[in-house]
């Protein structure tokens, strides 16, 4: 037991520093300068931004040799400090963060969580039904390869454009402060809505496919066949190939999550909602080294820790694992 | 497998009620729609400051709705109109004495004295503001009486100093004189206490609210009442989502340029522009080709004359802007600087649109199209390929651009449209590594002084740094003093001014450092679903400006927000 999360924690370890240097490292690669845009924006005049652009290279600690502020920022990570943004000068990156990650638990765990469920249900359900195979199956392969922000924008301009039903962009109505009000939770609902069903429905149908092919697979499996020979009920066999389907689905749960959250990204800057993806993208446009790499530590310390959980999980569930890690102690 | 599902949903259900309870923290607020003016334009990304030292990043209103300047400048007429100082005149060459207006009080309820205007001003020579180069040639401030102060300065930079007039916001001594310097040069500011028409409200990530000061001393004083009870400036998230919230009423100003206003004008929407023709909006500033004469062959003349003549500017306006804009002065002097075009001088050597004038000089030149490929050679034979960058994304540029490389090619100009991201055109026009640009930064002023300082800015070292202008590298000492003679010059002495703007008009149409195109409007597109009354420019109609931007506040803006009225609602 010991040595196996040992290993695993290892490579979490591994994953971390090479994902958080990588994620230091891009902002840096792209042309020009920071700074630059930050006076741009100012319209100053030229005699006063000569003196505010060296103020802020060394605000921002830009004036240093590139080593010293890999360095520097290490240093600074493990005192939580994640630094300042440039695009929304003086905030720091952490409060930024904090503010825009109820908004991503609020979108992606329930459009994670719910879709692999009723996925699941679903995929089982239709191997099981030729009609409903014949139907709903090749429209989840569709789903399943549609483009996260293409079907956003589709929802958007179908039920927000077209037919006025439910607002398409920002996280609660405009005229609203958020506060422990019926009317306001019902706004932050409505607007919940579309980017939640562009997630739910996309990640529905793949895992409807997946389910449903596992289940054939497993049906067509020795102990299945031994069960039915043996005479057991249609339904204990279902059962157990139901199970046996489940554990390449939740590997499947934790191999998907980075793309999940990616389209997560594509899907809140469709719908203007404000969680960590609509934050990247103006980190990008803004070239904010300081919080895209806060936003990007954050995706990575979420995803690691949910492949953990997975992996705990998957001791739970298979119980194979278990028996070998007993094996090995 | 029940139970894991059950726990699985129980979570799921967990995380949506955490999700709302971290999400609802403040206080209840609901802002009632008929008292509520919804702007957007400006703000591009969630408020993230109130400093009104940090131009460009405070939040929309710092300065204007907050805090306010000494005057407000009205562009379309060229009028100083007094605000925070009550007069303000030159005793002698160096001696700007500023009276201000008694009964001035900050939000909190203490005074607004001379004090706090000196302490502001004083802060500039203490710590690195975006004003602290006017001590270069500002000597002292001292106090003549309980309203009065005289600035004295080492070199009156008349011009300059009447910009700073507007500009410059004064801010309480009680509150910012027990603040560190760097607080004071880059704190956010949290909560600004100031003297204006609003009080900080609050904020969220997608909005900035402010809220009316009934204790607003021009109510009082001037008789000025501002409508709205909530300013809601609204941030950005794109174009077509502005444009929708503005054709369906919820944003009842708008200061984006939404493409094909012009068409919706009459399509039924409750929307109306400052002009109700074209160009439907008041000019904001010049859009040119910045051209890098460092390079071959740009630093040649004729072939910069070539460019000039090749470039079709009224093709861009009618089927680029669908006429929201207008095609520029050759000298690129905005329309309320009229009266500083030197028409004689514009007569003899201004240049515009002229095909077979373009083939003519480029082949007198001797470029000539010695491959036959339809495009002209270098004079060695070498072949000539320019990229003409635009930012991407700036959709009405990025069509200016190709329709600029094809009226080009028409001439025989191979000229190729690139769109680096935002900061990849900033940093080739800063470290001078571009062929062509087109650039639009200096903005409408008090004087043309300011759009001359830019494109004729003399510390061609510092341009990475200051960003001065000045892109394409023109250097000539003789256009550099006349812009420094020209700021020296008294901005009452209007025939003086004249002559050095005449002298520099000659260099800049003779030489041409850069090639004016069209003029950027201020873009404003209004609903008169929930408020009425708008600017317009109808006789009998407000003419102040209807924009939101920074620094147009102060430039009348705040003004049309006393005569708005609210639409009676069914």
């Amino acid at each position: 037991m010991r040595r196996y999360f040992g290993r695993k924690l290892l490579i979490y370890i591994i994953t971390f520093i090479l994902a958080v240097t990588v994620d230091w490292a891009i902002p840096r690669f792209m042309p020009g300068n920071p700074v630059e845009i930050l006076i741009a924006r100012a319209g100053l005049k030229a005699e006063s931004a000569k003196l505010i652009y060296s103020y802020y290279m060394k605000a921002f600690g830009l004036n240093v040799p590139i080593w010293r502020q890999y360095l520097n920022f290490w240093i600074a990570l493990f005192h939580g400090d994640l630094g300042v943004s440039l695009w929304l000068f003086p905030q720091p990156v952490m409060k930024i963060i904090k503010q825009a990650v109820p908004y991503d638990i609020l979108l992606l765990l329930p459009a994670i969580l719910l879709s692999w469920l009723a996925g699941n249900k679903f995929g089982a359900y239709a191997a099981r039904s030729k009609w409903l195979d014949n139907t709903i199956s090749p429209l989840a392969y569709i789903l399943q390869a549609t483009p996260y922000m293409w079907l956003g924008m589709l929802l958007a301009w179908l039920c927000g454009v077209r037919l006025h039903l439910l607002p398409f962009s920002g996280a609660y109505s405009n005229a609203m402060m958020p506060s422990f009000s019926w009317s306001f939770v019902w706004s932050l609902l409505q607007h919940w809505i579309l980017p939640f069903a562009s997630l739910f429905i996309v990640q529905f149908g793949g895992w409807a496919i997946g389910m449903r092919n596992m289940i054939i697979y497993e049906l067509e499996a020795d102990y299945s066949h031994y069960l039915e020979a043996l005479g057991a009920p249609r339904k204990l066999v279902r059962s157990y190939a139901f199970h046996n389907a489940l554990l390449p689905q939740i590997t499947g749960l934790a191999l998907q999550l980075g793309a999940i959250v990616g389209g997560a990204l594509a899907t809140e800057i469709v719908f203007s909602y404000p969680g960590i993806g609509f934050l990247i993208l103006q980190a990008i446009q803004n070239h904010d080294y300081f919080l895209l790499q806060g936003s990007c530590l954050f995706i990575i310390i979420g995803v690691l820790l949910a492949n953990f959980l997975i992996d705990l999980a998957y001791v739970l569930v298979d119980p194979r694992t278990r028996v070998g890690m007993q094996g090995e102690g | 497998m029940r139970r894991v599902v059950s726990i699985l949903l129980v979570l799921a259900l967990l995380t949506g009620v955490l999700g709302v309870t971290s999400v609802a923290a403040a206080a209840t607020t609901e802002f009632p729609r008929s008292q509520t003016l919804y702007t957007g334009g400006k703000q591009w990304g969630p408020p993230s400051n109130w400093n009104p030292f940090m131009t460009g990043n405070y939040a929309t209103g710092t300065i204007g709705l907050c805090y306010e300047t000494l005057f407000l400048y009205d562009p379309l007429t060229a009028k100083f109109t007094p605000w925070l100082a009550s007069s303000g005149k030159w005793t002698n060459s160096t001696t700007y004495r500023l009276v201000l207006r008694p009964g001035l009080t900050w939000s909190d309820g203490k005074a607004l004295t001379v004090d706090d205007v000196k302490f502001t001003i004083e802060l500039g020579k203490k710590t690195t503001l975006n004003f602290s180069s006017l001590w270069s040639w500002l000597t002292s401030i001292s106090k003549v009486n309980s309203t009065t102060l005289d600035f004295k300065f080492k070199t009156a930079l008349y011009q300059e100093w009447d910009n700073y007039l507007y500009n410059l916001p004064i801010v309480p001594q009680h509150i910012w004189g027990t603040r560190s310097l760097t607080d004071v040069a880059t704190g956010a500011n949290d909560k600004p206490v100031g003297s204006g028409a609003y009080l900080y409200n609050t904020y969220d990530q997608t909005k900035m609210v402010w809220e009316k000061n009934v204790n607003w001393w021009a109510t009082k004083a001037l008789k000025l009442s501002v409508a709205p009870k909530y300013i809601i400036d609204l941030v950005n998230t794109s174009n077509e989502n502005s444009l929708g919230l503005v054709l369906q009423g919820q944003e009842d100003l708008n200061n984006n340029y939404l493409p094909g206003i012009s068409t919706l004008l009459t399509g039924g929407y409750a929307l109306h522009t400052y002009y109700p023709s074209a160009p439907y909006n008041i000019a904001a500033n010049t859009a040119w080709l910045d051209i890098n004469l460092q390079k071959k062959p740009m630093s040649d003349l004729a072939f910069r004359k070539a460019l000039a003549y090749g470039i079709n500017v009224a093709d861009i306006v009618s089927r680029d802007y669908n006429n929201m804009v207008q095609a520029s002065n050759p000298t690129g002097l905005l329309p309320m600087w009229n009266k500083y075009v030197d028409q004689a001088v514009v007569k003899k050597l201004g240049i515009t649109y002229n095909p077979a004038k373009a083939k003519q000089v480029l082949a007198a030149a001797g470029y000539k199209d010695v491959n036959h490929d339809g495009y002209v050679e270098n004079k060695d034979g070498t072949k000539i390929t320019l990229k003409l960058i635009v930012p991407n994304g700036w959709s009405d540029w990025m069509a200016a651009a190709q329709m600029i490389s094809k009226s080009a090619k028409a001439v025989g100009l191979r000229i190729v449209a690139s769109y680096p991201d935002f900061n990849g055109y900033l940093d080739a026009r800063l470290k001078g590594t571009f062929d062509l640009a087109i650039d639009n930064q200096a903005n409408v002023s008090n004087s043309p002084w300011t759009y001359y300082h830019f494109i004729f800015y003399d510390q061609l070292k510092d341009i990475p740094t200051t960003q001065g202008g000045n892109y394409g590298r023109y250097n000539n000492k003789t256009a550099f003093a006349l812009v420094t003679q020209l700021d020296k010059t008294k901005t009452t002495d209007l025939t003086a001014m004249k002559a050095v703007i005449s002298k520099l008009q000659t260099i800049q149409l003779a030489n041409l450092p850069m090639i004016p195109l069209w003029y950027n409007g201020m873009w404003a597109q209004m609903s008169t679903t929930y408020w009425t009354n708008w600017p317009s420019s109808v006789a009998g109609k407000n003419h102040y400006l209807p924009v939101t931007w920074n620094g147009y506040w102060n430039m009348t803006a705040i003004l049309m927000l006393t005569q708005l009225k609210a639409v009676k609602q069914p």
